[in-house]
């Protein structure tokens, strides 16, 4: 059985609704931003909230933390780290995954279910989905227009590692090319503004994001040697 | 030693906080005010100027979306 590791920073505030989605799938325990210890954890979520108040940045002094320089160890060993909101942009100013996240086009905070389609379904994260599904997810950020370059943007798309698209008519950031994840050139940590840890029951909508977290249960990546051994 | 750092939105990305500042400008009576941007200055004291540069790029500034400048001694 998969066991899940959620990190938990001051600020955070979707930790609670993640670790019940991973819960649903497998076994998870919160992990204290100032715990460095992963031991006995197959997968990573980096959740959704304000860590550290977003000050600066969203995500900026988050990545110094102890549990991050983990994070770190554990994704460069292959082990599957995927960042949700919040956790996207942390695992973004880490520089484990490509390009950055900005204020939203119409600098108004959005909240509302968006439509995604399936653009790569390659990597563990979406091993229960095939490429083309529509996923019913929500969003709820202020800091979510995702950027980079246009050279890097060709190199992502070309390598697989645009995971996730707003559909037509559902970028609600102003996001380049409607992209709303992108995963690693190793595909072991992806990356993601909509909220899957939020559509787990049909009773609040949609069960899409269910998805996810199963995928990491069915297909959980080689689990990393103990860092130090 | 007292230095400031300023840090901007690089050139060509969008700049949301900027446009809104701009449109905002007319209904107050200042015309003819174009290209505004709005980045954010940060001031501190050091004892190691050299070390800012680095500085900067770990942490004050996202050097993907973001252009900085530094100025120290009597200009900061």
């Amino acid at each position: 059985m998969t066991r899940f590791g959620v990190i938990q920073f001051p600020g955070s505030c979707d930790e609670r609704d993640a670790l019940h989605a991973c819960g649903m799938v497998g076994e998870a325990r919160m992990v204290w931003h100032e715990d460095t210890d992963l031991d006995g954890v197959d997968a990573v979520i980096v959740p959704g909230g304000f860590s550290y108040g977003d000050y600066l940045r969203a995500g900026a002094i988050a990545r110094f933390s102890p549990a991050m320089g983990a994070v770190a160890e554990f994704a460069a060993a292959g082990g599957p780290v995927l960042g949700i909101c919040n956790g996207f942009q942390v695992l973004c100013e880490a520089g484990l995954l490509p390009g950055a996240l900005l204020p939203n086009e119409g600098l108004r905070f959005v909240c509302r279910q968006v439509e995604l389609v399936v653009d790569d379904a390659a990597t563990p994260f979406m091993a229960e989905c095939e490429q083309g599904d529509r996923l019913s997810i929500p969003v709820k950020h202020m800091t979510g227009r995702y950027f980079a370059p246009d050279e890097q943007l060709d190199e992502l798309e070309s390598a697989g590692q645009v995971v996730l698209r707003y559909a037509p008519g559902h970028n609600p950031n102003g996001s380049v090319r409607d992209i709303a994840g992108v995963c690693n050139a190793a595909g072991n940590v992806m990356g993601l503004m909509p909220h899957p840890e939020h559509a787990v029951d049909p009773l609040t909508g949609s069960a899409d994001g269910l998805r996810l977290f199963a995928s990491l249960a069915v297909s959980p990546a080689p689990r990393p040697e103990p860092v130090g051994s | 030693m007292k230095a400031r750092v300023l840090i901007r939105p690089k050139e060509g990305i969008l700049d949301p906080q900027g446009k809104a500042v701009e449109r905002a400008l007319p209904a107050l009576g200042f015309d003819g005010v174009s290209a505004v941007r709005v980045g954010r200055l940060v001031e501190l004291e050091t004892d190691d100027a050299d070390s800012l540069p680095e500085l900067c790029e770990k942490l004050l500034a996202n050097p993907l979306i973001e252009d900085y400048e530094i100025e120290t001694g009597d200009a900061a």
